[in-house]
Order: C-alpha cells, then structure tokens, then sequence
C-alpha cells in the first residue's frame, strides 16, 4: 500500500515561505509526477515526503496513518537521487543489501532479494564492483535495486536521469516505467523535463513557486490547460500565446494554439508570414514564422518532408476548435 | 598548455627544497649524533661533526639510571587514550557540524580555535588548583584528560574539513535506507571519511606524544611520558649534553619511526579533498 495525502502542507525557510500551504492526494498504486521549472519546489516537496525536510505546518498522511513526524527511516518510503547517493566505500551487492541490513532482515533473504534485483535489473556481473567502476546508467540501476529491495510503500524519485545522457536517459525511462507497471507500487518522481512527466505519468502536478497550478492526467493538462503558466509548459515545442487584437477576435485575452494544431499552406490561410529558422528532425518539422502584425514569432509543427525555406511567405491557419482562451489574469476561459 | 619547465629550473628548485629540509632536520640529526660522542667531544670547539669516536656509553648510562619503557609506557597511554577520546567526542561533534549547521557553527568553530591561541601557561594557575583539589596530579587520568581537551580543537575541525567533503545525499540515502542516527555514522559516514579520520588520529597521536608542557608541569614519577624523561636529563649547567642527547633520541625514536611509516597516510589525509 502507498497512498499519500498532504494536508495543508507548507514549508518556510525563516521567513521565506517556499511551499505555502498545499493539498495533495496520491493514490496507491500511481505514478505521479512533479514537475515545474527549477525552484519551483518540486524537489523540496518530495523532500517533505520523504522526511529529509521538516514541514513548518501541515500534516503528511502515509497510508492514512500520520508521519509528519516520523523521521525517514520509519516512512517505509524508498527514494532514488539526482546523484545517485551510492554509499562509494561499498560493493554493488553491499549497496543493494544496506536497506535490508537496517531492516534486519536475514542473511538468506537479503540474498535472495538481491539476486532477484541484479537480474531484473541486469547487475548481475557487477554485483561485486564498487560503484566508482560503474558507468552512470549502472550506478543508478543500483540506486533502483537498492529501492526495490526494501518493497517500500512508495518510490520517491528526484530527478533521476538529469546526470545521464540523452540516450540513456529515454532507455531508463522505459525501464522506470516498466517497473512501475509490475511493481504496481506508488512512485512520486520529480522531474523539470515536461516530456519525461508526459511520457511517464499517470498524474502530473504542475508547480509553480512552491503553488500548484494543475493536477491530472498528461492528456487532460494538454488538452484542458487551466491557465497560460500550464499552457506554456506542458507540450514541445511550447504552444504559441498570442495576445493583442488577434485574441480580442475570441473575446479572450491570449489566445493560445499549438505547433501541432496550424495548418501550413502557401496559397491560402488566415495569417500571412514568412518562414525564419527551420528546425528538421526528420520525423517533424518545426518552422518559427514572423506572422505580419505579432509581436511574437509562431512555431508550427508539420511533417518530415516540408519544402519551405528561410524568407519563403507562408500562411498559417489555426484549427478554430483547438484554440485555447485564456482572460487577463492567464485563467482559462471555457 | 603545460607550464614549461627548464631543467636547470627544476635543478634549482630540488636543490633549494634539499636545503630546506636540511635546515629543518639538521638539530634532530645533531641530536641523534651528539648521543654518540662522549661528554667532552660533545662541548668541544670547533664542534666536531662525523669524526669522532663514537660511543653507546651514553645510551647505557641513561638506560641504567632510568626506567626508559615506564616513561614509553605512559607516553603510549597518554597520546593513544587522549586521541581515541578525542575522536570518539568529535566524530558526533564534527558531524552535527558538517551536516546540520547552524547559524552559530562558525562561530563555534571559531570559538575553539581561539582556546588555541591563549598561551598554556595563562592557565596553568586554575588547571593545577584543579588537578590538586580532584587528585589527578601526576595521574594518567588527569593528562589523558588535559591532552585531550588541548587537542579536540584540532581533532573536530580536521574532521569537520573532512565531513564538508561528504556529499550529504549519501547520508540522506542512508536515512531513507532505514538507518538511525548510529547507523549512519558508523556504517556510512565513518568509513567514507576512514583517510581523514586515520590521519588525524596520526596527527594527534604526534601533537600529544611531543606536548610537553602540561605533561611537565602536572606529572611527577607515576604518570611522567617520554617528555619528562628528557627534561630529567637538563641540568640548568648545561652539562652532559651527550646523555641528553641519548634521552632526546629514545624519545623521539618510536615518533619518528610512526611518522616514516605513516607518511604517505599522512600526507594523503592532509591533503584530502583537494583534489577530487
């Protein structure tokens, strides 16, 4: 079981309140992302979960029974690092045990656990290495194993895959995600990289300096964005905010469209432009295209193989039923 | 680029560092070499340097009108109860240091380095009044005590240097692992500072062996080290300097050996963290 709620949760360091006040339900079994710009207090609220901040008010429920003041070891929460947090003066199998150690468990069961963790996670061969002779992918598979094996109520993840590179990074995704499919077990991760919470989440929460701007599914927050703040952040390329006469024609204040959602012609179209910069990644195309009379430049998404170039006019028309509206204050107009 | 370095240059500085460590080690070697000559050779002008006629009758006279191993026993207890002490208080001390700082660490620290800077002798007055009044004079107890309260300045800010270089998500790793407040000292926090902790238990271990004022000052017989060993053989006359010299030796003989040995430990733990 792992169901979190935070209740009336704040954090203030002396006088500066980093989280105020927030409500927050996990349910077991999900995979729940914060995400958010950096210092937004994603990472500080996981920190509150965990019990390695103290909480200035508020009351963190584990399982329904009160933890606020239980210190981590007594949380039952295992959590994995940005920096991997391997004890270096230990092997890997001595690394993966120390949880169980702690927890008293027997030598014969440690074992077996460990063997079961080095298999599903390939660490099989490096059991007996110490993490300084592992590469970055390994070090944090062993910073899973050693998560894995206390069979925690909940994984807290903090930004795990910011020190691996861009190859690495959408392997381990998968592998977090697969876990999370056969563990069933609640994990909290902690990411600034909107596409790793759109491609691992079942909740996102959107932080935005320590205040959470929406929670809900990936395709609710892409859909349905409640304000300009999430608008902007979730989806990539960023949609395109518009404000100004163009945004008075729906009664709103910014208009907002995705790059995915303009229809790209050269013939016909409501907004006439030119093309700036094209970026190809084969699959997509992304061209940035001054429009006449905006302040900001477009970004439209089409497919691989588009023959425009820089200087080139082009025109640009928005699908009408996948305009967002939003008023003076950034809030969503339905 | 690599800086270039001419030979005649690195000549010139070998040579220079030569004579450095020379001018350093000559009085330890004068000392090592008087013990050999005779009380004359030993006050002759022009002194003589290599060729006299050397002799161990000194070493035999100092070894036959005192009991060397009782002053040696005492200088063990004395430095290696004093430092082990020592460490076990700052080890928590540095800890709470290094990891939970508070407004007022600096200050702390701060604040036991200036006891350093306070002349020994400006407290003798209270500290004997002590010693008197609870019976530790000429006691181990009462040295080991003393040793250890002079040195635990150094002892927690050595390990405090040492701590600061621990990434401290280790140590929450190990809160989240299940470990307490002993746990994670002991299995995490103590192992990975082992090359700091090792060359400040060798540093005190020196400081504490060669401290002589206090050892001087509260001991009589009973608990007198290796130091009051060599005083008993300085006569305000300045006569039998070759027995001094013997005294001097043997006394500084098993620190100086420790010291060979640990050199590379020390010189490793001195200049942990600096390079990473």
């Amino acid at each position: 079981m792992g169901r979190i709620q935070l209740k009336q949760v704040k954090k203030a360091f002396g006088d500066v309140t980093v989280i105020p006040p927030l409500d927050l339900e996990i349910e077991d079994g999900e995979f729940v992302v914060f995400v958010g710009p950096s210092g937004c207090g994603k990472s500080t609220l996981l920190r509150l979960i965990a019990g390695l901040e103290d909480t200035t008010s508020g009351i963190i429920e584990i399982d329904g029974k009160d933890a606020t003041g239980l210190p981590p070891a007594k949380r039952g929460l295992a959590m994995v690092f940005q920096s991997y947090a391997l004890y270096p003066h230990m092997s890997v199998r001595k690394n993966i045990a120390f949880p169980m150690k702690m927890a008293g468990l027997s030598p014969e069961e440690q074992n077996r656990r460990i063997e079961a963790a080095a298999k599903a996670l390939n660490l099989t061969d490096y059991l007996d290495r110490r993490p300084g002779q592992l590469s970055g992918g390994q070090r944090q598979r062993v910073a899973i194993g050693r998560a894995i094996v206390r069979e925690p109520a909940a994984f807290l993840f903090d930004e795990p895959l910011s020190n691996l590179d861009a190859a690495l990074r959408v392997g381990m995704r998968l592998e977090i995600s697969e876990l999370h499919k056969r563990l069933a077990t609640t994990m909290v991760y902690v990411t600034h990289d909107q596409v790793e919470a759109m491609t691992m989440a079942d909740k996102i929460v959107v932080l935005q300096a320590g205040v959470i701007e929406q929670v809900g599914s990936p395709l609710e927050l892409y859909h349905s964005p409640r304000n300009r703040f999430v608008a902007g952040f979730i989806g990539s390329p960023k949609m395109n905010l518009i404000e100004g006469p163009e945004a008075a024609k729906h009664n709103a204040h910014t208009i907002g469209i995705r790059p995915e959602h303009l229809t790209v012609s050269t013939d016909s179209g409501d907004w006439h432009g030119t093309v700036g910069v094209s970026e190809h990644l084969g699959s997509d195309t992304f061209f940035h295209v001054k429009i006449d009379g905006f302040a900001e430049p477009l970004t439209v998404r089409v497919g691989g193989d588009f023959d425009l170039h820089y200087g080139d006019a082009i025109q640009l028309t928005p699908d009408p039923a996948l305009i967002h509206k939003f008023d003076a204050k950034g809030l969503r107009i339905t | 680029m690599a800086r270039a370095v001419t030979t005649n240059r690195k000549i010139l500085n070998t040579a220079i560092a030569w004579g450095v460590g020379l001018v350093i080690f000559f009085p330890i070697l004068w000392t090592i070499l008087t013990s050999f000559k005779t009380e004359a050779q030993a006050i002759s002008d022009p002194p003589v340097f290599l060729f006299f006629d050397w002799t161990l009758e000194n070493y035999a006279v100092v070894q036959e009108r005192s009991d060397y191993m009782r002053f040696l026993w005492n200088s063990v207890i004395l430095a290696g109860v004093s430092t082990v002490l020592g460490l076990i208080i700052a080890v928590p001390a540095a800890w709470s240091m290094a990891f939970v700082p508070s407004k007022r660490t600096k200050d702390i620290l701060l604040w036991m380095l200036s006891t350093k800077m306070l002349p020994a002798v400006g407290v003798l007055y209270p500290i004997y009044l002590l010693f008197i009044q609870l019976g530790l004079l000429d006691s181990r107890l009462g040295l080991i005590i003393v040793l250890m309260l002079i040195n635990l300045p150094i002892i927690v800010w050595m390990l405090y240097t040492y701590f600061k270089e621990i990434p401290g998500e280790i140590l929450e790793a190990s809160r989240m692992d299940g470990a307490g407040l002993k746990d994670e000292i002991l299995y995490v926090l103590t192992p990975m500072a082992v090359p700091g902790i090792a060359s400040t238990l060798l540093l005190n271990f020196i400081l504490a062996w060669n401290e002589a004022f206090w050892t001087l000052n509260l001991t009589a017989a009973k608990a007198a080290p290796l130091t009051a060993f060599i005083a008993s053989y300085s006569s305000p006359e300045g006569l039998f300097f070759a027995k001094l010299s013997a005294a001097s030796t043997m006394a500084i003989a098993p620190i100086l050996i420790l010291g060979w040995f640990s050199q590379k430990q020390l010189v490793r733990g001195l200049t942990f963290g600096a390079v990473k």
